[in-house]
């Protein structure tokens, strides 16, 4: 058939294989789709976006408003401690000792040791309410330095002092006055106090002097009504036991004193004295309120899934319509890796570009909040390492199918199928 | 377009020049067959041999297998039965990264629809003709450049596709084509989407290509005229190649008992 060519002959060489795309290359072909559809890649990123900025936004404003709580815990001091009767070893209610805190007081690095008294008195807003309607309040003796000690302060009114401890005269704790209805303190306001007497079957009135503001480390306080020791044990049968004695140790000593208190509190019984430390309770209460979000970060997988479909639905589309550029790619010397590797890699850009406007909302979003209450910001490496990681599987998850269908496409399909 | 505008040389053989040109296209008892109720035949025994430097057209009616032929010549598709070798490597040996290497570094397509990408300029559609061929961009966009001057266009470079006429964006095409010297280039119906001027223009060019520079070329066309400019012409008509001027003409009896040897329910394929 070649008779006019003189001696044609075919050759041999080496199979030519198809070249690695770098990564510069890689990087523009996974943008073709963007940069061309702007707005359906935009509109697909979007389900991404609001996924991860719900997550991120949750999971930041959970941690920056534990670390407000922390903040405030800190301002009030982690070294108060609280020493309260338990169960003695026999399993009845402990008391303990009328000594005990003067002896805490003895503890080095103790200072500001101040108790309270539970007495058997109610108080009412007038005779006229119906006894059962306690408002699970109590009438508790106090000592004169109380709120500062228990991490509150005084709102309104005076506090009670040597003089006012021994008259009909009433403190009352931030959530007792709320439960009472007083919200201001005047000359000649008065509550109902019942239990008095010998026998605990007289009532009278008592004087409100003043208002605590609320207090945060000692919840009892708030709940409260506050008399003083002389007047309780003056009126209201109070055996002048104190049901709870708050003390702060100064920084450095607190687990000593904290290992010694039951032992110094009451020697006779140590284990019928229960010692806690109220900020550590509330510091897990605040990590503990934080991790509470699994509604939240529910609603935000939900976005995510929701974003992850539409963006394998716009590239399932996108594939569809390109079928001439695969074609045309493959004519070129594409692989099928080639076009593998490029849709996959639109499909992880488009949804990374969506997890990082979703980080950046969600961590504006933190920013507003927190700044509007005062707190720090902080968004937890969890929360935005992990919104990017999940952006770039669910692209990857996204863009696996319709790459591999890409990859699928023969040449001549794709070239003449227009 | 002026003749003088291609200086550079191609890669392949100048006829001319060369005692001994090697083969870059060879066809032998070529049969494909798409699948289907009933399959359809669509090549049925076709030999053909392209040595560097020629310029060929492959003419017939459609439906005749003149694209299928393209197909299987630019290993975009492969025989179902037969021998396609492309530079001498037979194309079924070869795994889908090896025939990807292959049109990469050796085959150069020209479409009827051109195929252009809107978004990017002239030059960034030419430099993506290299992009598989693990050429750096910078070495893309310079032999890039030189493909555009030699086509007549080194002054849009900068331009978009839609800024161009139809002729132009058909030389953007061969540019990208022959940016990467291919040892052959492929034109399916490249003046299919023309008018006539234009679509001469093209062939002018194609034809100073292969004559100045050496580049080998199959053109496949349904249209005698574009034929008729080709130095060497084969014919096809339901699958079979039915004349080749390359070779002394068939007897006219023999095309005729080969049609109807290719008839349904004839036995096929008979010694090539």
């Amino acid at each position: 058939m070649t008779a006019t060519l003189p001696a044609a002959r075919p050759v041999s060489r080496p199979a030519p294989t198809a070249a690695r795309l770098r990564p510069g290359d890689l990087a523009r072909l996974a943008s073709v789709g963007l940069r061309t559809r702007k707005l359906r890649a935009a509109l697909s990123a979007l389900g991404i976006a609001i996924g991860v900025a719900a997550i991120v936004a949750v999971l930041g404003l959970s941690s920056s408003s534990a670390a407000g709580l922390n903040a405030e815990i800190a301002a009030l001091g982690t070294n108060l401690l609280t020493v309260q009767p338990g169960q003695s070893f026999t399993g009845q209610n402990a008391e303990l000792p009328l000594t005990a805190p003067a002896m805490i007081d003895r503890l080095p690095g103790v200072y500001q040791v101040q108790s309270t008294g539970a007495t058997n008195a109610s108080v009412y807003r007038s005779p006229l309410i119906p006894s059962v309607n306690t408002n699970a309040l109590t009438v508790d003796a106090a000592t004169l330095d109380l709120p500062a000690t228990a991490g509150t302060s005084l709102g309104q009114g005076e506090y009670l002092n040597a003089a006012t401890a021994r008259e009909p005269v009433v403190v009352l704790g931030a959530a007792a006055a709320q439960l009472l209805g007083i919200d201001k303190v005047f000359p000649g306001e008065r509550v109902w106090i019942t239990g008095t007497g010998a026998n605990g079957n007289g009532g009278m009135w008592l004087y409100v002097a003043g208002i605590l503001n609320p207090d945060v480390l000692s919840p009892d306080v708030d709940s409260s009504v506050l008399v003083g020791f002389p007047f309780a044990q003056q009126y209201l049968s109070f055996d002048g036991h104190p049901t709870t004695i708050y003390l702060k140790a100064a920084y450095g000593h607190v687990n000593t004193v904290y290992n010694l208190l039951a032992n110094q509190a009451d020697p006779e019984d140590p284990s019928g004295v229960d010692v806690s430390q109220p900020s550590s309770a509330l510091v897990a209460q605040a990590d503990a309120k934080g991790a509470f979000n699994t509604l939240f970060l529910g609603l935000g997988a939900v976005a995510l899934l929701v974003g992850a479909i539409g963006v394998a639905n716009i590239m399932v589309i996108s594939v569809l319509e390109r079928r001439s550029e695969i074609g045309l790619r493959r004519a070129l010397g594409a692989t099928r890796g080639h076009i593998r590797t490029q849709f996959l890699a639109e499909a992880i850009t488009l949804a990374l570009l969506g997890g990082i406007a979703g980080i950046i909302t969600g961590a504006a979003a933190t920013a507003i909040y927190a700044q509007s209450k005062g707190w720090t910001t902080v968004i937890p490496t969890d929360a935005w390492a992990g919104g990017l990681g999940a952006a770039i599987l669910i692209g990857a998850l996204a863009g696996l199918l319709p790459a591999i269908r890409a990859a699928r496409l023969s040449p001549t399909e794709a070239l003449w199928s227009i | 377009m002026s003749g003088t505008a291609i200086t550079r040389p191609v890669a392949g053989v100048h006829p001319a020049t060369a005692g001994a040109p090697e083969l870059v296209l060879e066809l032998q008892a070529v049969t494909k067959v798409y699948p289907g109720k009933p399959p359809v035949p669509a090549l049925r025994g076709v030999s053909l041999q392209v040595a560097a430097g020629e310029l060929v057209a492959v003419l017939g009616p459609s439906g005749s297998g003149k694209t299928t032929l393209l197909h299987l010549a630019g290993t975009l598709d492969l025989p179902t039965a037969g021998t396609v070798k492309v530079t001498g490597l037979d194309v079924s040996t070869l795994g889908d990264r090896q025939l990807a290497g292959l049109r990469a570094s050796s085959i150069g397509f020209v479409f009827q629809q051109f195929f252009l990408a809107e978004h990017q300029t002239v030059l960034d559609n030419v430099a993506d003709g290299l992009l598989y061929a693990g050429v750096g961009l910078a070495q893309r966009r310079e032999q890039a450049a030189e493909a555009l001057e030699l086509v007549g266009l080194g002054h849009k470079l900068a331009a978009r596709p839609t800024q161009l006429s139809g002729g132009e964006r058909q030389r953007v095409a061969i540019a990208r084509a022959i940016a990467g010297q291919p040892a052959i280039v492929l034109a399916d119906e490249p003046t299919g989407n023309l008018d006539q001027a234009t679509g001469a223009a093209i062939l002018d060019l194609l034809a100073q290509l292969n004559h100045i520079a050496g580049t080998t070329i199959v053109v496949v066309t349904h249209d005698q005229q574009v034929a008729g400019r080709m130095r060497r012409q084969v014919r096809m008509l339901d699958g079979r190649i039915v004349s080749d001027t390359d070779t002394p003409a068939p007897w006219p009896g023999e095309a005729a008992a080969e049609r109807i040897a290719g008839w349904p329910g004839q036995p096929q394929g008979g010694p090539q």
